[in-house]
């Protein structure tokens, strides 16, 4: 079994669509440590890479698994690696130096309820600030999110683009609640997507190639480590042959490339799905298995005439501030859809013009958050009890 | 059309296969859209076993069944647990070998005799009950006509290999006569 065939539909679990989405994206290098409610993940691509002629490796633990992808991203291959909140803790080491060392790669974290070992079969989005902040040092980071399966599969390889693009760590953000669910998801036909293959230098053996000098459009050609040249990859700050410098010209034209390549370009970088949102008199944010719930919840205050609007962010990080304030100028309210003690809505806050007006329906006792808690608060907001 | 089905049991019972399988024949026998999830805590180890599934020619976002439209209990515990939660005018489907029944409230019940069914089917000796999920799925699709035989005969076929065919094939058309002929209703 398990011979996935493009065009076709499939009953899919969640974190099988990852699997099968990174191999479509071209991932041939999987090294990871088993995790709930992630495990499905390496349990498929230990059948699956080796199918495709890539390799799959179950690491001694997190980091080192982190690290493993790191090396095989170096010598060319797209390489990732998925955990939960417990493993993604222990990778920020990891993370940290693929940021500095401008490495490609994608890692799914499929929250869990925490902090420490928490809940592991349990609903929760309470990684939001790790992704961002996990790692220490001024940084920044793509994080990505989808709540259906089949917008999961195109996140997987806008993450393999991006990562690719930017030289980027990207992290896929899901929730024990898409990893875990079975739905229909269509597998592409290759070709479909457009998929971002590694830049690689055209400068020959022998001629002196500077593997951290950005071109005009900030883009790094890489070569394969190992092969052509030869070149230092260091997590301290380094000039542009990659050997460490605390020249602070060097140190702070790092600094800002390592942050602008993204903060710049935001736009490139800003995935979200509207509904209702231009009448929208009580506009929902919300991201992942929350945005079902929101969902669930717009279409059923529609149907009765509630002028109740939806934004899906599918990316996380950078936060996409400016299209929040723009879509929640008109709104009265604004209601944050999350599984956590408020995350993201501190971030909406900060970006619309009235941070009174927005509102957090939440939930974290493991349970999903269902589309009636957001009803309840909804009602209590407008006046009307629940 | 929407139809919640909650499936709950003791693990080992396949009532998670048996949740999968039913989604799969609505999906790829009836062109319909299906949504599963499952229960994953430490009470999925050997103790209870729990799988949600919701089928609708629509689209699905919320994928949690909170009150079922229909319930199917194969332990004591799941019904002691679920039973409340049936929509009124729904349906909670028991084997009364496992089920001591103690609703009456506003939902129908269905007792359907799987367990003697299957130890029957496999020559009386009373160990294995390899199948009673399958056979459930045979009573359900007579039951609640959202899936046809033929639609879940084809998701057998594609779910499990062949030495294990036979026998669920012959559990899901034993499933069918049940509802046919020794369903007891209240």
């Amino acid at each position: 079994m398990t011979q996935t065939r493009s065009g076709t539909v499939e009953f899919l679990q969640g974190n099988e669509v990852c699997a099968e989405a990174a191999i479509y994206a071209g991932m041939r290098f999987y090294a990871g440590y088993p995790i709930t409610p992630s495990t499905e993940i390496a349990e498929r691509l230990a059948l699956r890479l080796p199918q495709v002629g890539g390799t799959c490796i179950q690491m001694e633990d997190e980091i080192g698994s982190l690290c493993s992808v790191i090396g095989a991203s170096l010598t060319g291959m797209k390489g990732m690696t998925a955990t939960s909140g417990p493993g993604y803790s222990l990778m920020q080491e990891a993370v940290g130096y693929a940021i500095m060392a401008e490495v490609p790669l994608v890692i799914v974290d499929v929250q869990r309820g925490g902090p420490s070992t928490g809940l592991p079969t349990h609903a929760s989005q309470g990684d939001v600030m790790q992704v961002r902040w996990g790692t220490h040092g001024d940084h920044a980071i793509v994080c990505l999110s989808a709540s259906t399966h089949q917008d999961l599969f195109e996140t997987m390889i806008r993450a393999f683009n991006v990562s690719e693009t930017f030289r980027t760590p990207v992290i896929v953000l899901i929730d024990e609640i898409v990893g875990h669910m079975r739905e229909p998801v269509r597998i592409p036909d290759a070709g479909e997507y457009e998929l971002t293959e590694r830049l690689l230098t055209n400068v020959p053996r022998d001629v002196d190639y500077h593997p951290y000098l950005p071109r005009e459009d900030g883009r790094l050609p890489m070569s394969h480590f190992g092969g052509e040249h030869r070149y230092n990859v260091t997590g301290l700050y380094h000039d542009m042959w990659g050997f460490p410098s605390d020249n602070p010209q060097v140190t702070n034209d790092l600094i800002h490339h390592l942050m602008n390549k993204l903060e710049n370009r935001k736009r490139d970088l800003t995935f979200t799905k509207e509904w209702n949102t231009t009448d929208a008199d009580i506009m929902l944010i919300s991201y992942g298995a929350s945005a079902r719930s929101a969902r669930h919840i717009m279409e059923d205050r529609r149907a009765v005439g509630m002028r109740m609007g939806l934004i899906e962010l599918q990316t996380l990080w950078p936060f996409p501030g400016e299209l929040i304030r723009e879509r929640c100028r008109g709104a009265s309210y604004v209601v944050v859809v999350e599984m956590n003690m408020g995350q993201i809505v501190h971030e909406v806050k900060a970006a619309v013009e009235r941070p009174e007006r927005v509102f957090l329906a939440n939930r974290v006792d493991g349970e999903m958050i269902t589309p009636a808690d957001i009803k309840h608060l909804v009602r209590v907001i407008q006046g009307k009890g629940i | 059309m929407i139809q919640r089905f909650l499936f709950s049991g003791t693990g080992g019972q396949g009532v998670i296969t048996a949740a999968q399988v039913f989604a799969e024949a609505a999906i790829f026998g009836e062109g319909l859209n299906a949504v599963q999830t499952q229960v994953y805590g430490p009470e999925a180890r050997g103790g209870s076993a729990r799988s949600d599934v919701i089928i609708a020619d629509s689209e699905i976002w919320f994928p949690k069944v909170l009150e079922p439209n229909v319930l199917i209990c194969l332990s004591q515990f799941a019904y002691d647990r679920y039973s409340p939660l049936v929509r009124p005018g729904g349906v909670a489907i028991t084997d009364p070998f496992y089920v001591k029944r103690w609703q009456h409230a506003t939902s129908r019940a269905v007792e359907i005799p799987l367990h003697d069914t299957i130890v029957s089917l496999q020559g009386g000796d009373g160990g294995s009950v390899h199948g009673i999920n399958i056979c459930l799925l045979g009573a359900l699709c007579r039951l609640i006509p959202v899936v046809s035989l033929e639609s879940l005969q084809s998701a057998v076929r594609r779910r499990f290999p062949e030495r294990y065919l036979e026998r669920n094939l012959l559990a899901l058309e034993a499933g069918t006569s049940l509802a046919h002929e020794r369903i007891t209703t209240f």
